[in-house]
């Protein structure tokens, strides 16, 4: 048995389930008619449809401490609301890549799709995901003492969720990918998703930048030592960023800018 | 008109049953309705899937059943019969036969206690034998009323459900009852019985050979509640089964067992099972043995080619499988087949019989009590002009006892039954249904929040696992509790009396009951907590049973600390919970109806019957559309003389304004009052109404094939039909060839046309009639001629009429080189056959109104890929858009017959007729809302809604929200780029707290 293990031991996962009304949260009642015993690590949150589930909602889960979050949805086709699911399924990809870089284990957070008749399979989903998360350990963001620097990378992920430009892209993909758009055009999957992923990777190094220079001014070369990006960078970054007002000089030590960021804008 | 009642008796609580009761309820009349079953639902209760969609059929069909259950204006009557029926049309006396269930249907919780100690074990009839039930049960979990039963053909009597009851529910003196009732109209819909394999077609080996299931007992193996869960078990050995054969027809098209007819649905019943079943294990092979595969529904043939194409299943047609024979060793079977002309043996692991449906039990007493004409075959007869009439005035009929058909066929004409049901008794609406009337709600506001904490035992199903008493007093221990208790039932009826005597008591302003799912009792409490003047959505619930004590029974320590965590965060939702209005909105009681023919003529008529008016516009100088051009139906009806009295009675009618050469320009506004600005003659006109009916119609192929419009010899049906009316077919012609499918079930149109094989059955016993001499031959692909017109194909070919099939790869080759020539190749006689015919008639396509194309646009509602509209459920909302307030019906929902049209256009109206028989309507609280501060108007929302609910106010730059459309989704604010925009009573604050609330203690 290794040392990782063993420190798992008794180990009880705090799990978020963010089930929708008309399917899962109703296959999780079935599981109760039915009898079908699962382990007692969730706590359900009921959505009228999982497209409620905000990236950002299922962010903050793990900064405060959740072990794993389960989102739940009727079948693809099959939704209530009759097309939310398909843009859940775009949601959740995004958080999964925001996490990714935040340096948190994706497999923390779940998407599953439970009918109304599957108890049995919803009781095994749960027992499978505890399992799953038992197996990776507690989160390095629960307990006491959190991982200091993936904490500050959720943070960033989390205000990167909440910031307009990737929320107005994932809520378009499916438009622009699948319906076409404005030039009745069709974006490729592949075309869409290069966009997507350029755009995560710079707003986290932008939130990152912002984080960084919450209430303490820096420099470009200091900050890009911190971010681990090139100066240049960080630079065009800041400029985007002071465009966006989110950030200032805060004042010129000899020929070199130190910048800052107002802490409200960065805590919103 | 006073002698006339208010009310409707449904016979039959199935999908068809609870739709016409919801339309009528939600329309101001009282419904009773009487299941001989001990809980409604019906067939469809038992389908693991549905086709075209695969949509699961219990997540659709358990918000209807939810709906029908507890609405204040249906009572259910189950367990029960009709013994008798005196009076007429608009005053119906009714004596019920109620047997006894043992059971106090006002005290039984539905708790289950009683189920869990019963001793007597029967087969389960739900999974048709595969499982167990005890003989105290309900009969799934899902059942409507959720209240048991003892079933006493099985009932030993030894008294052990009784002890276990804590609510005192078990009544073993209970005795059968007779319930008078007073209706105003009767609608007829008891389903069906399926074919019973125990006693006819026994060389298929049913019952003798283990491995041969009906196509029912299929469906519940592949139901994921069934009892394989979902996988395809060999009842012989419990292998997974990897080689399915489908057998079709099976007590269907058989005149030898007495069902000559088509059932309609066992076609696509196969085609949708063996594509689960192959979902559910990945490389199983099945292969459907059929005779015509008859996918002749809106979107049938594009799943039967993604069935062969994407799922590889195996279709071999032209079959029909005479027996089934058993390997006794390995108990595979075998079946023998014709391919290319030769016979072949083929082994499986299981063999699926696709049963057909048969008159319900007791149709023909029924008939008898009712005084109703049946048919053949027991099922109730109709004509072609009034479909969902019984030929008694006042009793209606909707669903298979009509005709074999499916559920959005059922569906559509239950609601098209409950608008014929309800206008003969227009003047009594809203006579004896009761609107629940609350005290004045008490202003809440911004108080501190005082929280009532009710935490239930459900006897011992949750204090049985959970620690009730210490739940209660930890939740004493939380912040803004002002009171709580624990309860024995929650839900019972004295307990309501109880919580609003606590909440006067501690002045309480927000109510939490810990117990079982809000899925089923949150509008129970809810209702609780508005009688004592409190804002429903001040209410909140935490669900400590079907998802803590249920599902960790063996756990009782941590389930009872899941359950402590469970209420914290229901309190936590419940302080931020806000009074939440319901805002009323005025209704315009008139309707738009776009299109002129049948199913648009109709509409406006039965609008008017229901009191209401209607906007008719035609585009053209004449009403009646594509019937124009009809001259018979297939029992020889003069089609001419109705149309005439219809458009005669259109034109007369005061609350109908026609209004012709008309177009749709624009249209704005919302459910309940829309504006329409109509097109007469180049002269604008506004029109005001509460709803649209689209019934734009379809068109005619113009076909490029066959040389039509080349040679004068080859004419459309329609133009045969014609010719036939008016008595100009060549009384020298002999020979006369039709040929199926022209532009349709192509590569470009990919669908069916629905109506051209009974056109083509219909028009060569016509010309039969005319001419008995005459040689027709049908050259065809697969022959459709579903449900009851089954009889006249085979009448047809009684009369010598030669079908002869065509696939694809044969399609008939027409040259006029040497006069006009059909060469068929002939797969009987393996070759060749070359006709001469003097008239060659082609079925061609029924093609949408290319006016879809525009029209779509302005009422934002959407298109199939063929044009045709697109409903918002293909399955239970047959007639509806997604956008509230507007409907459809006819051909501009897809290709179908006129008595067809003529139900569904009467179903859009029974649907529109549940908003404008409403003198307000009211807007559900739980809606988004933009803060106008924030939204920068990018439009996103918009894309997402999938309701049109939310647009962008081109004044203001910001979006709105027309809360009267808005679901309550919550899409658009977690879509919202900007968080603009709020969910009410699923606010991130809410949310937020609730989960918070489980991450700050310890699990």
């Amino acid at each position: 048995m290794s040392e990782e293990q063993v420190s798992h031991e008794g180990f009880e996962p705090k799990i978020i389930a963010f089930l929708c009304n008309w399917c899962s949260y109703a296959g999780a009642d079935l599981a109760g008619v039915s009898r079908y015993q699962y382990p007692t690590n969730t706590r359900t949150v009921r959505v009228m449809c999982s497209s409620r589930v905000d990236p950002a909602l299922i962010l903050e889960m793990f900064i405060h401490g959740a072990d794993g979050v389960l989102v739940g949805g009727c079948h693809l086709g099959d939704c209530h609301y009759i097309t939310g699911n398909y843009y859940t399924e775009k949601k959740v990809k995004l958080v999964k890549k925001l996490m990714e870089k935040a340096g948190m284990e994706v497999q923390r957070l779940r998407l599953e799709w439970v009918s109304a008749s599957e108890g049995e399979r919803f009781s095994k989903v749960v027992a499978d995901f505890v399992n799953e998360i038992k197996s990776l350990g507690p989160s390095p963001l629960a307990g006491d003492k959190p991982d200091e620097q993936k904490l500050e990378g959720l943070y960033v992920a989390t205000n990167a969720a909440r910031d307009f430009r990737l929320r107005s892209l994932v809520a378009r993909e499916i438009n622009l990918t699948e319906k076409g758009n404005v030039y009745d055009k069709k974006i490729s999957q592949e075309e869409f998703d290069n966009l997507m992923d350029t755009a995560i990777e710079e707003e986290m190094a932008r939130q990152k930048i912002l984080f960084t220079t919450m209430d303490k001014p820096f420099s470009v070369l200091d900050i890009a030592s911190q971010v681990n990006l090139s100066p240049q960078k960080v630079l065009e970054h800041i400029v985007t960023l002071k465009d966006r007002g989110l950030i200032v000089v805060d004042r010129y030590e000899g020929v070199m800018p130190l910048y800052v960021a107002p802490k409200e804008e960065v805590l919103r | 008109m006073g002698d006339k009642v208010g009310a409707v008796l449904v016979i039959g609580g199935g999908i068809a049953g609870m739709q016409s009761a919801l339309d009528l309820a939600d329309s101001g009349f009282y419904v009773y309705i009487v299941d001989y079953s001990p809980s409604i639902g019906g067939a469809m209760a038992q389908l693991d899937k549905t086709f075209p969609t695969n949509d699961c059929a219990m997540c659709i069909m358990a918000p209807k059943l939810v709906e029908t259950g507890r609405h204040q204006n249906i009572k259910l009557v189950t367990n029960a019969n009709v013994e008798k029926v005196e009076g007429d049309a608009g005053n119906f006396k009714v004596t019920i036969n109620k047997r006894p269930r043992y059971v106090d249907e006002s005290k039984c919780t539905g708790c289950g206690l009683c189920t869990q100690r019963c001793p007597v074990e029967v087969k389960d009839e739900y999974n048709r034998g595969f499982k167990i039930r005890k003989a105290v049960y309900i009969k799934y979990p899902q059942a409507v009323p959720p209240i048991h039963c003892i079933d006493q053909d099985h009932c030993i009597g030894c008294g052990i459900c009784e002890t276990q009851c804590r609510a005192g529910a078990i009544q073993y003196s209970q005795e059968q009852e007779k319930i008078d009732l007073k209706v105003g109209s009767i609608i007829v819909s008891p389903g069906f019985e399926e074919f019973d394999l125990s006693v006819k077609r026994r060389e298929y080996g049913y019952g003798r050979f283990p491995n041969v299931v009906s196509s029912l007992e299929l469906e519940r193996m592949l139901s994921a509640t069934g009892p394989y869960g979902g996988v395809v078990l060999r009842p012989s050995d419990g292998m997974i089964a990897q080689k399915i054969a489908f057998i079709q027809c099976v007590g269907s098209r058989d005149r030898s067992i007495g069902n000559p007819y088509c059932s309609s649905v066992c076609c696509m019943f196969a085609i949708k099972e063996a594509v689960i079943a192959q979902e559910h294990t990945p490389g199983l092979n099945s292969t459907i043995f059929f005779m015509d595969m008859r996918a002749f529904g809106k979107e049938f043939d594009d799943y039967y080619i993604r069935a062969a194409k994407e799922h590889r299943v195996r279709f071999v047609s032209n079959n029909r499988i005479s027996s089934v024979e058993e390997d006794s060793k390995t108990k595979n079977l075998k079946i023998v087949y014709i391919k290319g002309g030769e016979l072949q043996e083929e082994e499986f692991d299981l063999v699926v019989l696709s049963v057909g449906m048969e008159k319900p039990k007791g149709a023909k007493e029924l008939g008898e009590k009712l005084g109703i004409e049946l048919n053949d075959f027991d099922f109730c007869s109709t004509t072609i002009f009034s479909p969902i009439s019984t030929n008694k005035p006042g009793i209606y009929v909707c669903g298979v006892f009509q005709d074999p058909q499916d559920s959005p066929d059922s569906v559509a004409q239950a609601s098209g039954a409950a608008a014929r049901a309800s206008s003969i008794i227009t003047s009594e609406r809203n006579t004896l249904t009761t609107v629940k009337e609350y005290p004045p709600e008490r202003v809440v506001g911004e108080e501190e929040p005082r929280i009532g904490a009710f935490i239930c035992h459900c006897g011992i199903n949750i204090g049985g696992v959970v620690n009730v008493p210490s739940v209660v007093e930890y939740v004493k221990t939380l912040p803004n509790v002002a009171y709580a208790e624990e309860n024995l039932y929650t839900c019972s009826q004295d307990t309501q009396e109880h919580i609003k005597e606590k909440i006067k008591e501690h002045n309480l302003n927000r109510v939490v009951v810990a117990s079982c799912t809000p899925r089923t009792h949150g509008p129970l409490f809810q209702n609780t907590v508005a009688e004592s003047g409190l804002n429903p959505y001040l209410f909140e619930m935490a669900n400590i049973r079907d998802q803590c004590s249920w599902v960790h029974m063996d756990e009782p320590e941590k389930a009872t600390e899941k359950a402590k965590d469970l209420v914290r965060m229901a309190l936590a939702k419940a302080r931020l919970n806000a009074a939440l209005p319901k805002v009323p909105i005025d209704v315009k009681p008139s309707a738009l109806v776009i299109g002129g023919g049948i199913s648009g003529m109709n509409a406006a008529l039965e609008l008017a019957n229901q009191g209401f008016e209607a906007h008719l516009i035609e585009k053209e100088g004449k009403l009646g559309g594509l019937v124009n051009r009809l001259h018979y139906g297939l029992k020889g009806e003069d089609i001419p003389g109705w149309l005439g009295k219809i458009v005669e009675n259109v034109e007369a009618s005061d609350k109908i304004s026609v209004y012709k050469n008309t177009t749709v320009k624009d249209v704005s506004g919302y459910v309940g009052n829309f504006v329409t600005t109509l097109n007469q003659n180049g002269e604008e006109k506004n029109v005001e109404h509460g709803a649209i009916i689209v019934a734009t119609g379809g068109v005619e192929y113009k076909p490029t094939e066959f040389l039509y419009g080349k040679n004068d010899k080859v004419l459309t049906q329609l133009e045969f039909d014609n010719i036939m009316y008016n008595n100009e077919i060549n009384p020298q012609a002999k020979t006369v060839v039709m040929i199926q499918c022209v532009g349709c079930r192509d590569e470009v149109r990919t669908y069916c046309s629905r109506v051209c094989c009974v056109e083509a059955v219909k028009n060569a016993l016509k010309a039969k009639e005319k001419n008995p001499n005459i040689d027709i031959f049908i050259l065809f692909k697969d022959m459709r001629t579903y449900g009851f017109r089954e009889i006249y194909y085979e009448e047809a070919a009684r009369q010598g009429i030669k079908f002869i099939r065509f696939f694809d790869d044969t399609k008939p080759v027409v040259t006029d080189d040497n006069g006009l020539e059909v060469k068929i190749y002939d797969h009987f006689l393996n070759e060749d056959v070359i006709l001469k015919p003097d008239y060659l008639v082609l079925s061609v396509a029924t093609i949408p109104n290319p006016d879809n194309y525009d029209l779509a646009p302005l009422l934002k509602v959407p298109l199939t890929k063929d044009g045709f509209f697109l409903e918002a459920h293909m399955k239970l909302r047959p007639v509806e858009f997604a956008t509230e307030g507007i409907f459809v019906c006819g051909l501009a929902h897809s290709p179908k017959f006129l008595n067809e049209c003529v139900s569904q256009s009467s179903a859009a109206v029974s649907r529109a007729a549940t908003i404008l028989s409403k003198e307000k309507l009211f807007v559900e609280g739980t809606v988004s809302s933009v803060d106008e501060e924030l939204c920068i108007g990018c439009r996103t929302c918009e894309f997402v809604c999938p309701y049109g609910a939310i647009y962008k106010d081109e004044e203001k730059l910001v979006a709105k929200v027309m809360e009267v459309l808005c679901k309550g989704c919550g899409i658009c604010g977690a879509s919202c780029p900007e968080n603009a925009i709020l969910i009410r009573n699923y606010t991130d604050l809410q949310l937020t707290a609730q989960a918070m609330a489980a991450l700050k203690g310890g699990i």
